[in-house]
Protein backbone atom coordinates (compact mmCIF):
# COMPACT_ATOMS: atom_id res chain seq x y z
CA UNK A 1 0.00 0.00 0.00
CA UNK A 2 3.33 2.08 0.58
CA UNK A 3 4.24 1.99 -2.88
CA UNK A 4 0.04 3.50 -3.95
CA UNK A 5 0.34 6.07 -1.56
CA UNK A 6 3.14 7.62 -2.51
CA UNK A 7 2.33 7.60 -6.21
CA UNK A 8 -1.46 9.26 -5.59
CA UNK A 9 -0.69 11.37 -2.76
CA UNK A 10 2.64 13.08 -3.84
CA UNK A 11 2.35 13.17 -7.42
CA UNK A 12 -0.98 13.77 -8.31
CA UNK A 13 -1.64 16.69 -5.43
CA UNK A 14 -2.21 19.73 -4.74
CA UNK A 15 -6.01 19.08 -5.13
CA UNK A 16 -7.84 18.48 -2.15
CA UNK A 17 -7.01 15.20 -0.52
CA UNK A 18 -5.03 12.67 -1.79
CA UNK A 19 -6.69 9.97 -3.88
CA UNK A 20 -5.85 7.33 -0.81
CA UNK A 21 -7.76 9.47 1.56
CA UNK A 22 -10.62 9.62 -0.81
CA UNK A 23 -10.68 6.27 -1.81
CA UNK A 24 -10.68 5.30 2.05
CA UNK A 25 -13.62 7.57 2.21
CA UNK A 26 -15.24 6.01 -0.49
CA UNK A 27 -14.45 2.47 1.15
CA UNK A 28 -15.91 3.72 4.18
CA UNK A 29 -19.23 4.83 2.92
CA UNK A 30 -19.58 1.24 0.26
CA UNK A 31 -19.59 -0.83 3.66
CA UNK A 32 -21.78 1.35 5.57
CA UNK A 33 -23.91 1.11 2.06
CA UNK A 34 -23.95 -2.75 2.36
CA UNK A 35 -24.50 -3.24 6.01
CA UNK A 36 -28.01 -1.03 5.62
CA UNK A 37 -28.75 -2.21 2.39
CA UNK A 38 -28.91 -6.34 4.56
CA UNK A 39 -30.56 -4.57 7.34
CA UNK A 40 -33.18 -3.61 5.42
CA UNK A 41 -34.63 0.18 6.83
CA UNK A 42 -33.91 3.58 5.70
CA UNK A 43 -32.24 2.58 2.40
CA UNK A 44 -35.32 1.21 1.17
CA UNK A 45 -36.29 4.17 0.18
CA UNK A 46 -33.11 5.78 -1.10
CA UNK A 47 -33.43 2.36 -3.52
CA UNK A 48 -36.94 3.17 -4.79
CA UNK A 49 -35.33 6.69 -5.25
CA UNK A 50 -32.75 5.32 -7.11
CA UNK A 51 -34.74 2.90 -9.29
CA UNK A 52 -36.63 5.41 -10.39
CA UNK A 53 -33.10 7.56 -11.89
CA UNK A 54 -32.18 4.42 -13.50
CA UNK A 55 -35.44 3.33 -15.07
CA UNK A 56 -34.66 5.40 -17.88
CA UNK A 57 -31.64 3.51 -18.67
CA UNK A 58 -33.14 -0.35 -18.09
CA UNK A 59 -35.49 1.25 -20.75
CA UNK A 60 -32.69 1.63 -23.11
CA UNK A 61 -30.86 -1.07 -22.78
CA UNK A 62 -34.60 -3.11 -23.72
CA UNK A 63 -34.95 -0.86 -26.81
CA UNK A 64 -33.11 -2.99 -29.33
CA UNK A 65 -34.86 -6.14 -28.35
CA UNK A 66 -37.93 -3.95 -28.43
CA UNK A 67 -37.50 -2.13 -31.72
CA UNK A 68 -36.95 -5.85 -33.08
CA UNK A 69 -40.30 -6.58 -31.47
CA UNK A 70 -42.34 -3.91 -33.03
CA UNK A 71 -40.40 -4.45 -36.25
CA UNK A 72 -41.32 -8.18 -36.37
CA UNK A 73 -45.23 -7.59 -35.35
CA UNK A 74 -45.80 -4.57 -37.74
CA UNK A 75 -44.30 -6.82 -40.68
CA UNK A 76 -46.49 -9.72 -39.53
CA UNK A 77 -47.76 -11.20 -42.87
CA UNK A 78 -51.46 -11.77 -43.08
CA UNK A 79 -51.60 -15.49 -42.87
CA UNK A 80 -49.89 -15.53 -39.67
CA UNK A 81 -51.89 -13.00 -38.19
CA UNK A 82 -54.95 -15.13 -39.29
CA UNK A 83 -53.55 -18.23 -37.81
CA UNK A 84 -52.83 -16.00 -35.01
CA UNK A 85 -56.57 -15.06 -34.57
CA UNK A 86 -57.82 -18.92 -35.06
CA UNK A 87 -55.43 -20.37 -32.51
CA UNK A 88 -56.76 -17.47 -29.90
CA UNK A 89 -60.64 -17.87 -31.26
CA UNK A 90 -59.93 -22.01 -30.48
CA UNK A 91 -58.56 -21.35 -27.31
CA UNK A 92 -60.98 -19.49 -26.32
CA UNK A 93 -63.66 -21.67 -27.08
CA UNK A 94 -61.71 -24.07 -25.20
CA UNK A 95 -61.58 -21.80 -21.97
CA UNK A 96 -65.58 -21.34 -22.13
CA UNK A 97 -65.93 -25.08 -22.05
CA UNK A 98 -64.43 -25.04 -19.25
CA UNK A 99 -65.50 -22.02 -17.41
CA UNK A 100 -69.22 -22.59 -18.29
CA UNK A 101 -69.91 -24.73 -15.44
CA UNK A 102 -68.01 -22.07 -12.92
CA UNK A 103 -71.02 -20.91 -11.47
CA UNK A 104 -72.88 -23.96 -11.17
CA UNK A 105 -69.80 -25.23 -9.26
CA UNK A 106 -69.11 -22.18 -7.27
CA UNK A 107 -72.75 -22.73 -5.83
CA UNK A 108 -72.56 -26.78 -5.52
CA UNK A 109 -68.70 -25.73 -3.47
CA UNK A 110 -70.90 -23.64 -0.81
CA UNK A 111 -72.95 -26.06 0.02
CA UNK A 112 -71.06 -28.35 0.65
CA UNK A 113 -68.74 -26.19 2.59
CA UNK A 114 -72.21 -25.29 4.59
CA UNK A 115 -71.94 -21.59 3.36
CA UNK A 116 -74.82 -19.26 2.68
CA UNK A 117 -73.31 -17.55 -0.38
CA UNK A 118 -70.59 -18.56 -2.43
CA UNK A 119 -67.11 -16.99 -1.94
CA UNK A 120 -65.90 -14.35 -4.64
CA UNK A 121 -63.00 -14.95 -6.28
CA UNK A 122 -59.98 -15.33 -4.03
CA UNK A 123 -58.06 -12.81 -6.48
CA UNK A 124 -59.48 -9.37 -5.79
CA UNK A 125 -57.44 -7.02 -8.12
CA UNK A 126 -55.50 -7.76 -10.72
CA UNK A 127 -53.08 -5.23 -12.88
CA UNK A 128 -51.47 -5.65 -16.02
CA UNK A 129 -47.32 -4.79 -16.67
CA UNK A 130 -45.43 -5.54 -19.54
CA UNK A 131 -42.24 -6.91 -18.92
CA UNK A 132 -39.47 -4.28 -20.25
CA UNK A 133 -36.15 -6.34 -19.09
CA UNK A 134 -35.40 -10.06 -19.12
CA UNK A 135 -32.27 -11.57 -16.79
CA UNK A 136 -32.27 -15.25 -16.88
CA UNK A 137 -28.55 -16.13 -16.44
CA UNK A 138 -27.58 -19.03 -14.57
CA UNK A 139 -27.01 -16.83 -11.30
CA UNK A 140 -30.09 -14.59 -11.48
CA UNK A 141 -33.45 -14.82 -13.13
CA UNK A 142 -35.31 -11.63 -12.91
CA UNK A 143 -37.69 -9.66 -14.72
CA UNK A 144 -38.29 -5.89 -15.02
CA UNK A 145 -42.23 -4.77 -15.31
CA UNK A 146 -43.46 -1.45 -15.95
CA UNK A 147 -45.36 -1.10 -13.05
CA UNK A 148 -44.12 0.02 -9.94
CA UNK A 149 -44.76 1.72 -6.33
CA UNK A 150 -46.97 4.50 -8.34
CA UNK A 151 -49.89 1.68 -9.70
CA UNK A 152 -49.67 0.23 -5.70
CA UNK A 153 -47.39 -2.80 -6.65
CA UNK A 154 -46.05 -3.49 -3.40
CA UNK A 155 -42.51 -5.84 -2.43
CA UNK A 156 -43.70 -9.64 -2.17
CA UNK A 157 -46.71 -9.40 -4.37
CA UNK A 158 -47.71 -12.50 -6.36
CA UNK A 159 -46.76 -12.38 -9.83
CA UNK A 160 -48.61 -14.67 -12.52
CA UNK A 161 -49.35 -15.01 -16.19
CA UNK A 162 -52.21 -16.47 -18.14
CA UNK A 163 -50.36 -20.31 -17.55
CA UNK A 164 -49.53 -19.74 -14.07
CA UNK A 165 -47.33 -18.64 -11.15
CA UNK A 166 -44.48 -16.54 -12.98
CA UNK A 167 -42.61 -15.14 -9.02
CA UNK A 168 -42.97 -12.31 -6.78
CA UNK A 169 -41.96 -8.98 -6.79
CA UNK A 170 -38.72 -8.52 -4.96
CA UNK A 171 -37.92 -4.97 -5.29
CA UNK A 172 -39.93 -2.22 -6.51
CA UNK A 173 -39.42 1.58 -7.64
CA UNK A 174 -42.04 4.39 -8.75
CA UNK A 175 -42.33 3.29 -12.17
CA UNK A 176 -40.97 0.36 -12.32
CA UNK A 177 -40.75 -3.45 -10.35
CA UNK A 178 -37.95 -6.34 -10.63
CA UNK A 179 -39.32 -9.41 -10.22
CA UNK A 180 -37.66 -12.73 -9.07
CA UNK A 181 -39.09 -15.63 -11.07
CA UNK A 182 -39.52 -18.93 -9.14
CA UNK A 183 -36.96 -20.43 -11.35
CA UNK A 184 -34.40 -18.34 -9.54
CA UNK A 185 -31.89 -20.23 -7.81
CA UNK A 186 -32.59 -17.78 -5.05
CA UNK A 187 -36.30 -19.05 -5.09
CA UNK A 188 -38.50 -21.26 -2.98
CA UNK A 189 -41.80 -21.51 -3.14
CA UNK A 190 -44.15 -23.73 -0.72
CA UNK A 191 -46.44 -25.68 -3.01
CA UNK A 192 -48.71 -28.65 -3.25
CA UNK A 193 -49.41 -32.00 -5.30
CA UNK A 194 -53.23 -31.22 -6.42
CA UNK A 195 -53.91 -34.67 -6.49
CA UNK A 196 -52.61 -36.35 -3.47
CA UNK A 197 -52.44 -33.25 -1.36
CA UNK A 198 -48.83 -33.98 0.06
CA UNK A 199 -47.02 -30.43 0.77
CA UNK A 200 -43.47 -29.50 -0.09
CA UNK A 201 -41.55 -26.67 -1.41
CA UNK A 202 -40.51 -26.18 -5.12
CA UNK A 203 -36.45 -24.55 -5.41
CA UNK A 204 -35.73 -22.84 -8.32
CA UNK A 205 -32.54 -23.98 -10.10
CA UNK A 206 -31.52 -20.87 -12.44
CA UNK A 207 -32.04 -23.12 -15.34
CA UNK A 208 -34.95 -22.99 -17.92
CA UNK A 209 -38.63 -23.82 -16.38
CA UNK A 210 -36.76 -26.54 -14.30
CA UNK A 211 -38.19 -26.73 -10.31
CA UNK A 212 -36.56 -29.09 -7.73
CA UNK A 213 -38.27 -30.52 -5.34
CA UNK A 214 -35.93 -31.87 -2.97
CA UNK A 215 -37.92 -32.29 0.74
CA UNK A 216 -40.34 -34.89 -0.47
CA UNK A 217 -39.72 -38.71 1.59
CA UNK A 218 -39.73 -41.83 -0.76
CA UNK A 219 -43.22 -42.82 0.30
CA UNK A 220 -45.24 -40.25 -0.68
CA UNK A 221 -47.14 -39.82 -3.15
CA UNK A 222 -45.95 -37.81 -6.52
CA UNK A 223 -46.15 -39.21 -9.55
CA UNK A 224 -45.11 -37.76 -12.86
CA UNK A 225 -47.83 -35.70 -14.93
CA UNK A 226 -49.22 -34.35 -10.71
CA UNK A 227 -50.05 -30.81 -11.27
CA UNK A 228 -48.53 -28.47 -8.49
CA UNK A 229 -50.35 -25.67 -7.03
CA UNK A 230 -49.62 -23.09 -4.48
CA UNK A 231 -50.58 -24.04 -1.16
CA UNK A 232 -50.75 -20.72 0.33
CA UNK A 233 -48.44 -21.20 3.33
CA UNK A 234 -45.89 -18.74 2.26
CA UNK A 235 -47.95 -15.92 3.16
CA UNK A 236 -47.68 -14.60 0.28
CA UNK A 237 -49.71 -16.60 -2.47
CA UNK A 238 -53.60 -17.15 -2.15
CA UNK A 239 -53.80 -20.83 -2.58
CA UNK A 240 -54.78 -23.10 -5.64
CA UNK A 241 -52.64 -20.98 -8.30
CA UNK A 242 -51.13 -23.87 -10.42
CA UNK A 243 -47.10 -23.32 -10.61
CA UNK A 244 -45.92 -26.36 -12.39
CA UNK A 245 -46.19 -30.18 -13.67
CA UNK A 246 -44.19 -33.02 -12.22
CA UNK A 247 -41.39 -34.04 -14.90
CA UNK A 248 -39.37 -36.77 -13.35
CA UNK A 249 -39.71 -38.66 -10.38
CA UNK A 250 -36.56 -40.43 -9.41
CA UNK A 251 -36.51 -42.91 -5.94
CA UNK A 252 -33.13 -44.64 -5.07
CA UNK A 253 -33.48 -46.44 -2.16
CA UNK A 254 -30.27 -45.70 -0.73
CA UNK A 255 -31.72 -42.12 0.06
CA UNK A 256 -34.35 -40.77 2.36
CA UNK A 257 -35.87 -38.73 -0.29
CA UNK A 258 -36.80 -38.79 -3.79
CA UNK A 259 -35.64 -36.41 -6.62
CA UNK A 260 -38.60 -34.91 -8.33
CA UNK A 261 -37.97 -32.21 -10.92
CA UNK A 262 -40.80 -30.49 -12.28
CA UNK A 263 -41.47 -27.82 -15.69
CA UNK A 264 -43.18 -24.89 -14.60
CA UNK A 265 -46.34 -23.69 -16.47
CA UNK A 266 -45.60 -20.42 -17.37
CA UNK A 267 -43.43 -19.48 -20.18
CA UNK A 268 -40.49 -18.55 -18.67
CA UNK A 269 -38.56 -16.95 -21.50
CA UNK A 270 -41.43 -15.69 -23.56
CA UNK A 271 -43.85 -13.78 -21.36
CA UNK A 272 -44.10 -10.25 -22.35
CA UNK A 273 -47.29 -9.55 -19.85
CA UNK A 274 -47.88 -10.31 -16.30
CA UNK A 275 -50.34 -10.06 -13.76
CA UNK A 276 -50.03 -8.44 -10.11
CA UNK A 277 -52.52 -9.80 -7.89
CA UNK A 278 -54.23 -8.87 -4.85
CA UNK A 279 -55.53 -11.77 -2.98
CA UNK A 280 -58.96 -11.08 -0.92
CA UNK A 281 -58.80 -10.55 3.02
CA UNK A 282 -60.42 -13.33 5.14
CA UNK A 283 -61.10 -16.22 2.03
CA UNK A 284 -60.91 -19.54 2.38
CA UNK A 285 -57.99 -19.78 0.21
CA UNK A 286 -56.20 -16.62 0.42
CA UNK A 287 -52.37 -16.36 1.74
CA UNK A 288 -52.49 -18.10 5.37
CA UNK A 289 -51.62 -15.18 8.34
CA UNK A 290 -48.58 -15.67 10.79
CA UNK A 291 -51.87 -16.32 13.32
CA UNK A 292 -53.03 -19.02 11.44
CA UNK A 293 -49.70 -20.68 10.88
CA UNK A 294 -48.59 -20.19 14.52
CA UNK A 295 -48.44 -23.18 16.43
CA UNK A 296 -50.08 -23.41 19.07
CA UNK A 297 -48.62 -24.59 22.94
CA UNK A 298 -49.73 -27.87 24.22
CA UNK A 299 -52.56 -27.94 26.59
CA UNK A 300 -50.97 -28.33 30.41
CA UNK B 1 -4.88 22.32 -16.97
CA UNK B 2 -8.67 22.07 -16.92
CA UNK B 3 -9.17 20.46 -20.42
CA UNK B 4 -10.08 17.18 -18.67
CA UNK B 5 -12.25 15.06 -20.64
CA UNK B 6 -15.19 14.68 -18.01
CA UNK B 7 -17.98 14.17 -20.82
CA UNK B 8 -15.94 11.03 -22.50
CA UNK B 9 -15.55 9.88 -19.05
CA UNK B 10 -19.46 10.68 -18.76
CA UNK B 11 -20.66 8.97 -21.69
CA UNK B 12 -18.12 6.02 -22.08
CA UNK B 13 -19.00 4.69 -18.48
CA UNK B 14 -22.76 5.15 -19.29
CA UNK B 15 -22.29 2.85 -22.32
CA UNK B 16 -19.91 0.38 -20.21
CA UNK B 17 -23.32 0.11 -18.33
CA UNK B 18 -25.59 -0.46 -20.76
CA UNK B 19 -22.87 -2.89 -22.44
CA UNK B 20 -22.97 -4.31 -19.13
CA UNK B 21 -26.53 -4.76 -18.55
CA UNK B 22 -27.79 -5.16 -21.93
CA UNK B 23 -29.87 -8.70 -22.28
CA UNK B 24 -27.81 -11.82 -23.64
CA UNK B 25 -27.98 -14.89 -24.61
CA UNK B 26 -26.81 -16.68 -21.60
CA UNK B 27 -24.05 -18.64 -23.21
CA UNK B 28 -22.95 -14.96 -24.18
CA UNK B 29 -23.86 -13.69 -20.92
CA UNK B 30 -21.79 -16.11 -18.99
CA UNK B 31 -18.61 -14.70 -21.01
CA UNK B 32 -19.34 -11.22 -20.80
CA UNK B 33 -16.45 -9.19 -19.05
CA UNK B 34 -17.27 -6.40 -16.96
CA UNK B 35 -17.05 -3.38 -19.38
CA UNK B 36 -17.57 -0.43 -16.18
CA UNK B 37 -14.40 -2.45 -14.96
CA UNK B 38 -12.34 -2.21 -18.19
CA UNK B 39 -13.61 1.81 -19.25
CA UNK B 40 -12.74 2.88 -15.18
CA UNK B 41 -9.84 1.53 -15.42
CA UNK B 42 -8.64 3.14 -18.63
CA UNK B 43 -9.91 6.51 -17.35
CA UNK B 44 -7.80 5.94 -13.91
CA UNK B 45 -4.32 5.44 -16.03
CA UNK B 46 -4.88 8.14 -18.90
CA UNK B 47 -7.00 10.76 -17.29
CA UNK B 48 -6.64 10.20 -13.37
CA UNK B 49 -8.37 13.63 -12.95
CA UNK B 50 -11.12 13.56 -15.39
CA UNK B 51 -13.29 11.36 -13.23
CA UNK B 52 -11.11 10.20 -10.66
CA UNK B 53 -12.76 7.57 -7.79
CA UNK B 54 -16.21 9.33 -7.39
CA UNK B 55 -16.76 8.53 -11.35
CA UNK B 56 -15.54 4.88 -10.37
CA UNK B 57 -17.99 4.79 -7.25
CA UNK B 58 -20.93 6.27 -8.98
CA UNK B 59 -20.50 3.88 -11.88
CA UNK B 60 -20.40 0.54 -9.08
CA UNK B 61 -23.26 1.72 -7.51
CA UNK B 62 -25.40 2.97 -10.61
CA UNK B 63 -24.42 -1.03 -11.92
CA UNK B 64 -26.06 -1.99 -8.11
CA UNK B 65 -28.73 -0.38 -8.20
CA UNK B 66 -28.88 -1.80 -11.96
CA UNK B 67 -28.23 -5.39 -10.90
CA UNK B 68 -30.45 -5.22 -7.66
CA UNK B 69 -27.49 -6.23 -6.06
CA UNK B 70 -26.42 -5.20 -2.92
CA UNK B 71 -25.59 -1.27 -2.50
CA UNK B 72 -21.88 -0.48 -2.43
CA UNK B 73 -20.94 -3.76 -3.58
CA UNK B 74 -19.91 -3.10 -7.07
CA UNK B 75 -19.00 0.58 -5.58
CA UNK B 76 -16.52 -0.78 -3.66
CA UNK B 77 -14.93 -3.02 -6.47
CA UNK B 78 -15.17 -0.56 -9.13
CA UNK B 79 -13.34 2.26 -6.91
CA UNK B 80 -10.61 0.13 -5.64
CA UNK B 81 -10.31 -0.29 -9.01
CA UNK B 82 -10.11 2.98 -9.86
CA UNK B 83 -7.60 3.84 -7.07
CA UNK B 84 -4.91 1.20 -7.93
CA UNK B 85 -4.82 2.79 -11.79
CA UNK B 86 -4.55 5.61 -10.78
CA UNK B 87 -1.71 5.13 -8.48
CA UNK B 88 0.13 3.01 -10.92
CA UNK B 89 -0.77 5.31 -13.97
CA UNK B 90 2.67 6.83 -14.57
CA UNK B 91 4.06 3.07 -15.07
CA UNK B 92 1.25 1.84 -16.69
CA UNK B 93 1.12 4.78 -19.33
CA UNK B 94 4.26 3.55 -20.85
CA UNK B 95 3.45 0.02 -21.01
CA UNK B 96 2.33 -1.59 -24.21
CA UNK B 97 -1.10 -2.51 -24.58
CA UNK B 98 -0.53 -6.42 -24.16
CA UNK B 99 2.10 -5.80 -21.15
CA UNK B 100 -1.29 -3.32 -19.99
CA UNK B 101 -3.54 -6.67 -20.96
CA UNK B 102 -1.85 -8.34 -18.19
CA UNK B 103 -2.36 -5.72 -15.66
CA UNK B 104 -6.33 -5.62 -16.77
CA UNK B 105 -6.52 -9.55 -16.56
CA UNK B 106 -4.97 -9.28 -12.41
CA UNK B 107 -7.45 -6.27 -12.05
CA UNK B 108 -10.27 -7.81 -13.60
CA UNK B 109 -9.43 -11.15 -11.49
CA UNK B 110 -9.09 -9.01 -8.41
CA UNK B 111 -12.48 -7.45 -8.92
CA UNK B 112 -14.23 -10.98 -9.57
CA UNK B 113 -12.78 -11.52 -6.16
CA UNK B 114 -13.77 -8.57 -4.45
CA UNK B 115 -17.11 -8.91 -5.79
CA UNK B 116 -17.01 -12.15 -4.86
CA UNK B 117 -16.11 -11.99 -1.35
CA UNK B 118 -18.95 -9.31 -0.58
CA UNK B 119 -21.40 -11.51 -2.22
CA UNK B 120 -20.44 -14.64 0.09
CA UNK B 121 -20.29 -12.15 3.00
CA UNK B 122 -24.06 -11.38 2.05
CA UNK B 123 -25.60 -14.30 2.00
CA UNK B 124 -25.81 -14.88 -1.82
CA UNK B 125 -26.13 -18.63 -2.05
CA UNK B 126 -25.06 -19.03 -5.88
CA UNK B 127 -22.14 -18.58 -8.13
CA UNK B 128 -20.90 -19.56 -11.30
CA UNK B 129 -17.16 -20.82 -12.84
CA UNK B 130 -17.89 -18.95 -15.39
CA UNK B 131 -16.97 -15.60 -13.68
CA UNK B 132 -13.21 -16.81 -13.47
CA UNK B 133 -13.30 -16.67 -17.27
CA UNK B 134 -14.67 -13.11 -17.67
CA UNK B 135 -11.25 -11.40 -16.71
CA UNK B 136 -9.22 -13.43 -19.51
CA UNK B 137 -12.13 -12.31 -22.08
CA UNK B 138 -11.47 -8.71 -20.65
CA UNK B 139 -7.71 -8.86 -20.78
CA UNK B 140 -8.08 -9.71 -24.11
CA UNK B 141 -10.28 -7.06 -24.93
CA UNK B 142 -8.34 -4.52 -23.22
CA UNK B 143 -5.87 -3.23 -26.78
CA UNK B 144 -9.45 -2.83 -28.44
CA UNK B 145 -11.22 -1.24 -25.69
CA UNK B 146 -8.04 1.01 -24.83
CA UNK B 147 -7.72 2.33 -28.99
CA UNK B 148 -11.31 2.95 -28.75
CA UNK B 149 -11.72 5.18 -25.88
CA UNK B 150 -8.30 6.67 -26.98
CA UNK B 151 -10.07 8.42 -29.94
CA UNK B 152 -12.65 9.68 -27.68
CA UNK B 153 -9.88 12.57 -25.88
CA UNK B 154 -6.74 14.13 -26.84
CA UNK B 155 -3.77 12.16 -24.66
CA UNK B 156 -1.74 14.46 -23.33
Amino acid sequence: MAVFGSGGGRNLGGRGPSFGFRFFCYAVISVVLMFYDKRGGWLETARYGLQAAIYPLQLAVNSPSAAWRWTRENFATRESLQREVDALRMQLRDQQLVTMRQAALQAENATLRGLNATQPEVIEKRLVGEVVNVETSSMRQRVLVNRGGNSGVHPAQPVITGDGVLGQVLRIGPFSSEIILLTDSEHALPVQVLRSGVRTIALGTGRGTLLELPYVPQNYDVKVGDLLVTSGLDQVFPYGLPVARVTSVTRDPAEPLAKIQAATLARIDAEREVLFVWARANHPASPATPEALAVEAPQQ
Amino acid sequence: MNREPRWAVFFTVLVALVAQALPLWPWLDNVRPSFIALVIIYWGIFAPHAGGIFAAWLAGLALDVFKGEVLGQNALAVALLAYIAISLHQRLRNQTLVQQSLFVFAMLTFNELVVWAIEGWSGKAVSTQWRWIQPMIGAMLWPFIALLLGRTHSRS
